[in-house]
């Protein structure tokens, strides 16, 4: 188990990282290791180069502008988790990083390689659906820009180009007061979950829903926002089953660990806890 | 062969070397360096027997290339001990508690453990618990690993 | 004697503070000069026919010395029987290499030699086989059938062996018995997952004409051995050693193909050649245990007392048989367990399958037939309404029946019997500690949490300390060292600390000043494995021995320096001394010079030269270690999840040598089991035979927060067969352990559980009818 033959490349600026991404075939980036590494050791890919993101350092910041968050891609998961201005505006984000690997991964981690490997339970791209966050990608011939509904484009496939790069992460917190939960259900404590479930909610001053957002993750290729019961919550006193209801019906898949029909039972369960959860935090300010 | 010369420091000597770039860490250090210490139980990240101190952060030496760790430092199970081979409070209390057995996972248990004692010097069970839980050990049931990282814990906070 | 003795104490591992500082020698640690790295080509196919393997490419690569497959190897015998045995009906082990038939995903076919492993795999990539796809079977219960492919292609069927164990009159307990009761249970365990993965190291030393073998293994002499009569080699041309070794568990201590690739290869290349298995390698090659099916009926009593059982077994036995048939046998010769069952009729079929050849893992069998046992008794309890401990109280062996014959006869056709032990002691003891009887009470407050809590009870015995022996010699050395060598090898207990404190307890010396060598086939003449829960009572009572004598000797050449009499002579503090008189001594130091011989100088008269005695232990029968254990779960109704809280063990393993290794032994084995019930299962695709677990993302062992909260009792009831009073430890956490917990799920979720391992998506159907 030991990593195939490359060529080694460590550019210092996005420029640099571009024009190689331009001009090499074959080509691999490398984040935080904690995926990439693995599947090198056990030889699943193969690059004929390997780009190394880490010395980029114009790739990682954490930027907090009122409630505008900008977050760049190779900013390492334990730097997000330990930045008390971000957990004030984005409780969520801490809690659910503390379900991603374990600390000493997550020393290593990153958002942008969380989500451009795109593990189909992972965390942060469920986290970043929930604030419909928006990703900037780069390429020597430009930038775009893409909202997270549009980022997944099949099983481990980000919506990236051969020569594009994720430079950066952006979204809006919510206004505080608000109640926030990620629960998930997985067999070991830093295991990938077979269900995760986040969700945000805001209430009016009468305790009914203001706004709501709720996402699956492990249900799907990418995480899925549970719309349908967003929109039944909004305005009325919380019904967590109803929610929960709509979060079993949505379609789940089965693989060697768990059926859909198990997955699909989690996601109601879990959807309900997460609810009863943010419920009470919302209550009690947050 | 693509080949870097790096430098970096390890157990706080300085060392340059010529390396493979797709040499992990985790290897440099056991093959090219002779700290046989650091044992690699699982090379995909997993184990956590290979989990080594980059600039005082506990991580997967499998995880990380050499050529990563120029200009860094690194500390290994054998950087752990006082420079007169003094065991550090964490290795005496594995001494004491019988927190390992056949001493594979013991490396990255006591890397591991040190990085999280430093960050959180009062811990409670859970969270001993929790900082170990990428870490996989086949012979000890954990238990005694966890009496022993309290109870070090105590004796560095000066309580015991 | 008024200073503190060493058995019994909690003495600090000699093992530790060299490991704790990253001084560990572990076989990948050995760097030889001159040392080529190999690494292996195995079958991607769980069933084929090899027509041809291209190693151009491999070889042409720059920094490889050799791709050989077995023609240039030369090994074109089969692997030598490691356990043969007359039921044996196929013996098929494998070649070093495969020849022209894989039956395997995993299966060695071709090495490569090169300049370091990075190279090795990068050659190994580039080998070209070209596989015939031959039909696969990999259920165990397909592989049974009549009709069924043949996992070799030469074989009449996939049966390996026919066994049984039968004892008393079966048919007439179940024509008269108030009650009988039948059900199926399917066990599946997991892997070996020593932390250390495998590891050989050979080299060939034509100057002295020696080979030498550095494995990770729990068997140096029988590995010396095996290799003698495949190479032709004498023994005492070959050495075996095993360095510090990673844990085992039982699979290190079987015979493998690498072993004998690595010693034919370092014959024939004249170079040090190191081999490591890497963790992907270890879920394709190292043994595994899996399947076991068993259909089984009960007859009791109207009071649920057991009169007999009979079962009809099929056991998943891999491609290969590497070990013979213990792990088969194993599952069987653990009836009647503790109890007082008066007719076993076992028949146990053991079946070919193209997936990892199985061998002894953890219990080593007994935790299948112990959960049959279990299960049985708590079924009893479930259908006459009985309190499941109540049921056992009638069930077991009482202390005034010791020593009891079962009616079973050991392979040399002598009655089983059990020497020791207060088996009803140890339960109330665990019923007691974990207030076994207020469980109800406990119930109701987990349920307003919305959990189900559930208790589950498991009693055992344990045949340990295995036959035949461990030798051992005590040496005293004129520095005054005390130095035991013995043929018993280690595998991470604390083996060394253990044999150092019973050699300390006679010398009067502190255990840390004796040095403990073991593990090498060149200090010392004959050995077997550290297996079986072995090691303390058959090294141990050798070293006791050879110290016992050690220390006469000491004291009678003290008596003639002293001119006094050996009665009126103690030893202490590394001298023999007369009493109440410590300042007259003679040092031991002072007394293994004087039989250390000087030329032309006679040794004392009466005296054997040395400071030194070789003892070996024999080993008639075993010594049965037992217990009980209480497993207190709960389960969340909705997702199926268990959390195991707490876990009771009541143990009696005789004198406890060194009660802190016993209690982590004991937490070792039950998180072994543990991980068994809820976390571990080995998956094969049915249809194509490839492993879908490989790696530890997809293959789970219990880490540190799943444990749950260990209390642990000791009862020390001596063996009187040997002198020590010592039992074996290694396995009792784990033989209970899954019998406790599915016992436990059981209770909590209020329907029937007869399998294990249990995923959370089982209990919910389970559960949920």
């Amino acid at each position: 188990m030991k990593p195939p033959p490359f060529t080694y490349h460590d550019p210092r600026t996005v420029s640099d990282v571009l024009s190689l991404l331009g001009s090499l075939e074959n080509a691999k980036l490398l984040a935080g290791g904690q995926s990439l590494a693995p599947m090198l050791n056990f030889r699943y890919v193969l690059p004929d180069h390997l780009i190394d993101l880490n010395k980029v350092d114009e790739l990682a910041y954490i930027k907090i502008e009122g409630r505008r968050i900008r977050v760049g891609a190779m900013t390492r998961q334990r730097a997000l988790e330990r930045d008390d201005a971000l957990a004030r505006a984005c409780p969520i984000l801490r809690e659910a990083l503390a379900e991603v690997g374990h600390f000493q991964t997550r020393n290593r981690g990153t958002i942008g390689g969380s989500l451009s490997h795109l593990d189909p339970a992972a965390e942060l791209p469920g986290v970043m659906a929930l604030y419909d966050a928006h990703l900037e990608v780069q390429s020597s011939s430009g930038k775009r820009t893409i909202g997270i509904a549009d980022w997944g484009q099949g099983y481990m496939t980000p919506n990236l180009q051969a020569d594009e790069l994720l430079t950066g992460i952006s979204w809006e917190a919510w206004e505080n007061p608000h109640g926030h939960a990620f629960v998930e259900f997985a067999r070991r404590k830093g295991d990938f979950a077979a269900v995760g479930v986040g969700c945000l909610l805001s209430l009016n001053p009468d305790q009914t829903v203001k706004r709501a957002a709720i996402v699956l993750v492990g249900v799907a290729y990418a995480p899925v926002r549970v719309m349908s019961a967003e929109r039944l919550l909004l305005g009325k006193a919380l019904d967590i089953e109803a929610a929960a209801a709509e979060a079993r019906r949505i379609e789940a898949k089965s693989d060697l660990f768990a059926s859909g029909a198990y997955r699909q039972r989690l996601a109601g369960v879990l959807t309900a806890r997460a609810l009863r959860t943010a419920f009470e935090r919302a209550k009690s300010g947050g | 062969m693509d080949r870097r010369t790096i430098s970096l420091t390890v157990n706080g000597k300085r060392i340059t070397r010529d390396v493979e770039t797709r040499q992990h860490l985790g290897d440099f250090l056991r093959r090219e360096l002779g700290l046989t210490g650091t044992h690699l139980g699982c090379e995909h990240g997993v184990c956590g027997a290979c989990t080594i101190l980059l600039d005082g952060e506990a991580v997967r030496s499998c995880l990380m290339l050499a050529v990563q760790a120029d200009g860094r430092h690194v500390t290994t199970t054998e950087g752990l001990a006082s420079a007169d081979g003094a065991l550090s409070p964490l290795q005496q209390a594995f001494w004491e508690e019988h927190g390992l057995q056949c001493g594979f996972c013991t490396p990255g248990m006591l890397t591991t453990l040190t990085a999280f004692l430093r960050e959180n010097p009062n811990p409670t069970e859970d969270e001993v618990r929790d900082a170990i839980s990428g870490n996989l050990c086949r012979c000890t049931g954990y238990a005694n690993i966890v009496a022993a990282a309290l109870s070090a814990a105590r004796r560095m906070r000066g309580e015991a | 004697m008024d200073r503190p003795r060493s058995i019994g104490a909690s003495v600090k591992r000699v093992e530790d503070p060299a490991i704790l500082k990253g001084g560990g020698r572990y076989v990948d640690d050995l760097a030889l000069p001159g040392m080529l790295e190999v690494a292996f080509v195995r079958s991607s196919e769980a069933h084929a026919r090899i027509r041809g393997i291209d190693t151009q490419a491999a070889a042409a690569l720059e920094g490889v010395h050799a791709v050989w497959t077995y023609k240039e190897l030369g090994g074109d015998k089969r692997m030598v029987q490691a356990n043969p045995h007359p039921l044996l009906k196929q013996n098929i082990t494998q070649y070093p290499l495969a020849r022209d038939e894989v039956c395997y995903v995993g299966e060695t076919i071709a090495m490569v030699i090169a300049e370091n492993r990075y190279i090795a795999e990068d050659a190994a990539q580039l080998v070209q086989v070209d596989y015939e796809p031959l039909a696969a079977v990999i259920d165990l219960r397909m592989a049974a059938k009549a009709d069924a492919p043949r996992a070799h292609l030469d074989s009449p069927d996939n049966l390996v062996a026919r066994l049984g164990q039968k004892f008393g009159d079966a048919e007439g307990a179940f024509k008269n018995a108030a009650h009988v009761f039948r059900e199926s249970y399917l066990q599946h365990r997991g892997g070996c997952h020593s932390m250390e993965c495998r590891g050989v190291v050979a080299s060939y030393e034509a100057f002295s004409d020696q080979l030498t073998l550095w494995s990770s293994t729990q068997s140096p002499y029988l590995i010396r051995g095996f290799l003698s009569q495949y190479l032709g080699r004498e023994e005492q041309r070959i050495r075996v050693v095993a360095p510090d070794v990673g844990g085992g568990f039982g699979p290190k201590a079987a015979h493998y193909p690498e072993e004998v690739a690595l010693a034919l290869a370092a014959l024939k290349i004249g170079r040090p050649l190191k081999w490591i298995e890497d963790r992907r390698e270890h879920f394709v090659s190292t043994t595994q245990q899996r399947d076991q099916a068993w259909e089984v009926e009960v007859a009791c009593d109207a009071q649920g007392k057991v009169l007999a059982i009979r079962a009809r077994v099929l056991h998943d036995h891999g491609a290969y048989v590497p070990y013979g048939l213990l792990l088969a046998l194993g599952s069987v010769n653990n009836f009647p367990g503790p109890y007082t069952i008066g007719a076993v009729d076992l028949a146990i079929d053991v079946i070919f399958t193209n997936t990892v050849p199985t061998t002894p893992i953890r219990g080593a069998g007994r935790p299948y037939a112990n959960f049959i046992l279990e299960r049985s008794m708590d079924c009893v309890a479930r259908n006459l309404k009985l309190d499941r401990a109540e049921v056992r109280r009638r069930n077991l062996v009482r202390k005034e029946q010791m020593p009891y014959s079962t009616g079973a006869k050991l392979p040399n056709g002598k009655p089983v019997m059990f020497d020791s032990g207060d088996y009803h002691g140890v339960l109330e003891m665990v019923l007691k500690n974990s207030r076994y009887e207020n469980r109800e009470a406990r119930r109701e407050e987990a349920l307003k949490r919305g959990k189900r809590l559930g208790f589950g009870l498991s009693s055992y015995n344990e045949d340990t300390g295995i036959a035949p022996f461990e030798g051992a010699s005590v040496r005293v050395f004129p520095s005054g060292k005390v130095v035991v060598t013995s043929g018993a090898g280690a595998q991470g207990q604390g083996v060394r600390t253990v044999l150092a404190q019973i050699a300390a307890e006679q010398l009067g010396v502190k255990p840390e000043d004796v040095l403990v060598e073991i593990g090498d086939t060149s200090l010392f003449p004959m050995g077997m494995s550290t297996v079986g829960s072995r090691t303390t009572v058959t090294a141990g009572s050798s070293v006791h021995l050879a110290a016992v004598e050690v220390r006469a000797k000491a004291i009678r050449l003290a008596a003639e320096a002293l001119e006094c009499a050996p009665v009126d002579l103690e030893i202490d503090a590394g001298a023999v001394r007369l009493k109440g008189v410590p300042d007259k001594h003679v040092t031991l130091a002072d007394l293994a010079r004087r039989l250390a011989g000087q030329v032309n100088v006679p040794s004392p008269a009466g005296f054997t030269p040395g400071l030194e005695a070789t003892a070996y232990h024999a080993v008639e029968r075993p010594v049965y270690a037992n217990g009980a254990n209480v497993a207190v779960v709960e389960v969340d109704a909705q997702t199926g999840d268990v959390e195991v809280l707490d876990y009771f063990v009541a143990h009696d393993c005789g004198t406890l040598v060194n009660p802190q290794l016993v209690e982590g032994q004991i937490v070792g084995g039950v998180a072994h089991g543990i991980s068994n019930v809820l976390f571990e299962r080995m998956v094969y695709d049915k249809e194509s035979g490839q492993p879908q677990t490989t790696n530890y993302g997809e293959y789970l062992l219990i880490t540190a927060p799943e444990m749950p909260q260990m209390h642990l009792a000791h009862m020390e009831t001596p063996s009187p067969w040997n002198p020590l009073g010592v039992k074996g430890a290694g396995e009792g956490g784990t033989i209970p352990c899954l019998a406790a917990v599915v016992s436990a799920v059981e209770d909590a979720i209020g329907a029937k559980v007869n399998e294990y391992p249990l995923s959370p998506e089982r209990i919910v159907e389970l559960m949920t009818g």
